[in-house]
C-alpha cells in the first residue's frame, strides 16, 4: 500500500505538470492563457513600476538588473530582521531582534532561495519578518530562478543570431504574477481546508486535561507554505518544518505537500519541450531525471524501514522501521520518501529529522542534494541539467569523432570552461569549506566545549559539518539540526557557499546559452549526436554520475559511510 | 537616474503584492474557517482543553501517554532529538525509557513494546500513536480508572482513524480525542 501510494502521489504530480507545462510555455510566449483576467495585473506593473517589457536585454543588462534586485531584497531583509523588535504590527509574541550574523545568513539564505534557518520560527522571527520578508522572499527568490531557466531555454530555441537575451523585468514579473500567484494562492487554500492556521492573534493557550497550563505558537502559516514549496524555497514557519502539525495536520495536507514539491520542477521540464517543440528530448530528459532519482531514492527508504540494529537489539518490537524523529500520521516509509524528494528538490520542507535517520541515508541523501538536477529546484535544476548536457554532448560527440554541437550551435572552448568551472565549483565550494570547518573543530577547544558544534560524536559529527555545507550550496537549506549552528562562524561561511552556489549556477549557464544563441544555426547532419536517443540517455547519467557523485565520494566516506561501517 | 531607481521601484511594488496582499488576501479567505485558522481549539466543560492537532503531556497513570517528547511538549519551542543513531547518549536514554515504560506497565512483555513509545517524536508534539501503542497501554488504563479492559480496548478500536481514502498513510490515534472520550465515559 505504501508503495502503491508513493507510485501514485509522483504519477499525479507528473500528470498535473504536463498541463502546468505547457502553461509556462504560452506565459512565456506571450500566448494568451486561460487565466489572461490577470494580464491587467501584468500590465499595471509595467506601468506603475515605469518599464518598458519589450525592450530587449543584452547578457549584462540582463544581470545587471538581476543583481540590482537581489541586492535592493538583501539590504531589506537584513534590515528588518535587525529591527523586527521595534515595528508597530504583527509581532504579537514580541519576539526580538536578531543578531547581526544571525540576521546575514536568514537574509541571505532567503534571498538565494536556500532557506537554512539558524533561528526558530516560533521564538525568533516575528509575523511582520516572516511575511514581509522570507514570504516575499521565497516569492522573488523563486521568480529569479523562474525568469533565468526560461532565459536558458528562450536562448536555445533561437535559430537567428541573437545580441539580445529578454528583459529580465518581464522574466521575473511574469514569474511572479502569473506562475508563482495563482498556483500559491490555490494550494493554500487547500491547506487551509486541511486544517493549517492562518491567523494574526499570536500564540494560543490551554489548559490540558491533567490541568497545566500550555502555550502554543501559531500564526500566518498557510501563507508561507505553499510558495515555499513551489519555489522549493523550503523555510517552514516552524523549526520542525513539515513535521510540524500546523504545516502539516494529517495525510491529506502531506498530499498536498508532495504535490507542491515536485510540480514546478516537473513542469519546468515538459515546459521545455512545448517551448522548444521537442517533446522527445523533454521525456528523456524527465526519464534521465527520474531514473536518477530513484536510484538513489529507493536505497535511503529501504535503510529506513530496517531501521536501527542497536534499537531492534533491545527486544521490542521494532518492526515498524526507524521512528527516532519521525511522526505517526506519516509513517517511516512516507517519510523517507517525502525526505529524499526534498534532497532532489532543493526545498528541503522535512517531515522527519535528518539528523536521526540510520548512518547510510546520509550518503544517497546528500548525493542528491550534490548532484542538484535530478528535477532539482524550480528553474536552477534544469540549469544545473543543462551543463550536464553540454558536457555530454561534449564528451558523445568526440567518441565520434565530430565537433561539439548542442541543437544546431557549436560548443567550443569558452562554453566548456564555463561549464566545467560551475560543474566543478559546488564540490570545491562544499569541501574547501568543511576542511575549514574541521579543522576550526580540532584546534578550538571551545567549540566542543561552550559552543556545542556537535553533540553526536564520531563519523556522526563530521557528516553533520559536510551536510551544512552542501546543503548551503545546494540552496536546499535543511540541515542535521543537532549541529551548534547559531555562531558566527556557521552564520558567515555557510552564506559564502549560499551565494557561490546560487550565482555561479545562474550566471554560468545564462553565460553559456548567450553564446550559444549568438552562434551560427547549422542542420545537423548525418551521424550527429541525437539527443533524444537512448544512448545518450544513458550517457547522461553516467556523466551526471562522474561529475556529480565521484567528486564527492571520498568525503562521503569519512561521514555516513565511515558510520555505517564503524558503528559509531 | 532612472536605470538606479528602477530595481527599487519594481522591489516595493512586488513587496506590496507578496509581502502584504498575498497573505492578507488569505487572510481574508481564512476568515471563512475561524476555527481552522485559529488552529482548531478543542473546547471541553467550557475552556479550551488543547488544540486538535498538537500532541499535549500526560503523566497520570488514568490516561493514554502520547510519545516522548525532545522538547517537553512545550508548543511554543518545537523540535527533535537530533540524535545520531550511533549516538550512545541517545542509547541510553532509550533504555530508560523502557525501563520506565515495563515498570509503569506491568504484565507488558518487552516484545509487545512498540519502538514509538521509546523514541522522541520529529516536532516534540506528535499528537498521534499508532493502534499497537494505544493498546499496549489498556491494562493500565483500564486499571487506574476500575474499568473493565474490554471496555478501554473497545473505546481505543472506536478511535482508530483509517489512513485517508482508505489506503493513504498509516492508522492512528488521536491522544487527545481519546482521552476525552475517556474522560466522558461516566
Amino acid at each position: 500500500m505504501n508503495v502503491l501510494t508513493a507510485l501514485l502521489l509522483f504519477g499525479a504530480a507528473a500528470l498535473l505538470a504536463w498541463p502546468t507545462g505547457r502553461y509556462l510555455a504560452r506565459v512565456y510566449a506571450g500566448e494568451r492563457t486561460w487565466l489572461h483576467f490577470l494580464t491587467p495585473l501584468e500590465r499595471g506593473f509595467y506601468r506603475l513600476a515605469g518599464l518598458d517589457p519589450a525592450q530587449a536585454m543584452t547578457l549584462g543588462q540582463y544581470v545587471r538588473a538581476l543583481l540590482a534586485v537581489n541586492a535592493v531584497w538583501l539590504l531589506w531583509g537584513l534590515g528588518i530582521l535587525l529591527v523586527q523588535h521595534r515595528l508597530p504590527f504583527w509581532n504579537p509574541d514580541h519576539i526580538p531582534a536578531m543578531e547581526l550574523t544571525q540576521a546575514l545568513h536568514t537574509a541571505v539564505s532567503f534571498l538565494t532561495s536556500t532557506n537554512a534557518q539558524h533561528y526558530s520560527g516560533e521564538t525568533g522571527a516575528s509575523y511582520f519578518a516572516q511575511l514581509a520578508v522570507f514570504t516575499f522572499l521565497q516569492f522573488v527568490s523563486a521568480g529569479t530562478s523562474l525568469a533565468v531557466g526560461v532565459a536558458v531555454v528562450r536562448a536555445l530555441g533561437r535559430a537567428e543570431k541573437l545580441t539580445t537575451v529578454g528583459n529580465f523585468y518581464q522574466d521575473l514579473v511574469r514569474s511572479c504574477l502569473l506562475v508563482l500567484l495563482p498556483l500559491s494562492f490555490v494550494f493554500s487554500v487547500g491547506l487551509l481546508l486541511t486544517g493549517v492556521p492562518m491567523t494574526f492573534e499570536g500564540a494560543g493557550t490551554y489548559t490540558s486535561l491533567e490541568g497545566v497550563a500550555g502555550t502554543v505558537a501559531r500564526g500566518p502559516v498557510a501563507a508561507m507554505l505553499s510558495i515555499k514549496e513551489l519555489g522549493s524555497n523550503g523555510g517552514g514557519f516552524f523549526g520542525p518544518n513539515c513535521a510540524h502539525p500546523f504545516e502539516t495536520p494529517n495525510f491529506a495536507a502531506f498530499v498536498l505537500h508532495h504535490l507542491l514539491v515536485m510540480l514546478l520542477p516537473m513542469a519546468f521540464v515538459f515546459m521545455v519541450g512545448f517551448y522548444l517543440k521537442r517533446m522527445r528530448l523533454a521525456l528523456l530528459i524527465f526519464g534521465v531525471m527520474t531514473a536518477g532519482l530513484f536510484l538513489l531514492l529507493v536505497p535511503a527508504v529501504l535503510a529506513e524501514l530496517h531501521g536501527n540494529p542497536v534499537l531492534s537489539a533491545l527486544g521490542i518490537d521494532a518492526g515498524a522501521g526507524n521512528l527516532e524523529g519521525k511522526e505517526i500520521r506519516f509513517g517511516v516509509f512516507h517519510t523517507a520518501y517525502y525526505n529524499a524528494l526534498n534532497m532532489a528538490i532543493p526545498a528541503g520542507t522535512l517531515v522527519g529529522a535528518q539528523d536521526s535517520f540510520t548512518s547510510l541515508t546520509g550518503a544517497p541523501f546528500m548525493l542528491l542534494m550534490q548532484i542538484d538536477a535530478f528535477f532539482g529546484g524550480l528553474g536552477t535544476g534544469f540549469l544545473n541539467f543543462f551543463i550536464y548536457l553540454i558536457i555530454a554532448a561534449f564528451v558523445a560527440s568526440l567518441m565520434v569523432g565530430r565537433s561539439p554541437e548542442l541543437l544546431g550551435k557549436k560548443i567550443e572552448a569558452p562554453e566548456m570552461q564555463a561549464a566545467t568551472l560551475v560543474a566543478v565549483a559546488q564540490p570545491v565550494v562544499v569541501l574547501a569549506c568543511t576542511a575549514l570547518a574541521a579543522w576550526v573543530w580540532a584546534t578550538t577547544p571551545s567549540a566542543a566545549t561552550t559552543l556545542k558544534w556537535l553533540p553526536n560524536p564520531g563519523a556522526h559529527g563530521f557528516s553533520a559539518m559536510l551536510y551544512e555545507f552542501v546543503s548551503a550550496a545546494a540552496g536546499n537549506g535543511s540541515g542535521y539540526e543537532s549541529l551548534g549552528d547559531n555562531t558566527p562562524f556557521w552564520n558567515l561561511v555557510p552564506g559564502l557557499a549560499m551565494l557561490s552556489g546560487r550565482f555561479v549556477p545562474l550566471l554560468g549557464a545564462l553565460f553559456i546559452a548567450a553564446r550559444l544563441q549568438a552562434k551560427a544555426y547549422t542542420e545537423p547532419g548525418a551521424g550527429a549526436i541525437r539527443l533524444d536517443s537512448l544512448t545518450f540517455g544513458v550517457l547522461l547519467l553516467v556523466v551526471i554520475g562522474i561529475l556529480g557523485a565521484l567528486l564527492f565520494f571520498p568525503a562521503l566516506t569519512l561521514g555516513p559511510l565511515a558510520e555505517y561501517f564503524g558503528g559509531k | 537616474m532612472k536605470s538606479f531607481l528602477q530595481p527599487i521601484l519594481v522591489s516595493v511594488l512586488l513587496l506590496l503584492v507578496f509581502g502584504f496582499g498575498f497573505p492578507g488576501l488569505l487572510w481574508g479567505v481564512a476568515q471563512l474557517l475561524p476555527q481552522r485558522a485559529a488552529g482548531s481549539p478543542v473546547v471541553a466543560g467550557g475552556r479550551v482543553v488543547g488544540f486538535e492537532r498538537i500532541g499535549q503531556k500526560f503523566t497520570q497513570a488514568r490516561y493514554f501517554w502520547g510519545r516522548p517528547s525532545a522538547v517537553d511538549y512545550n508548543a511554543a519551542i518545537t523540535g527533535a532529538s537530533n540524535a545520531g543513531p550511533n549516538n550512545p547518549d541517545f542509547h541510553a536514554v532509550v533504555r530508560a525509557r523502557l525501563d520506565t515504560f515495563l515498570l509503569q506497565n506491568p504484565g507488558v512483555a518487552k516484545a509487545q513494546v512498540p519502538a514509538e513509545v521509546v523514541t522522541a517524536s520529529a516536532s516534540g508534539i506528535d499528537p498521534d500513536l499508532s493502534p499497537a501503542a494505544a493498546y499496549v497501554q489498556v491494562a493500565r488504563v483500564a486499571r487506574a480508572r476500575h474499568l473493565p479492559a474490554a471496555r478501554v480496548q473497545q473505546l481505543v478500536t472506536q478511535h482508530i482513524e483509517q489512513p485517508w481514502l482508505g489506503f493513504m498513510g498509516p492508522a492512528h490515534v488521536s491522544v487527545l480525542r481519546l482521552n476525552l472520550a475517556l474522560d466522558a465515559l461516566r
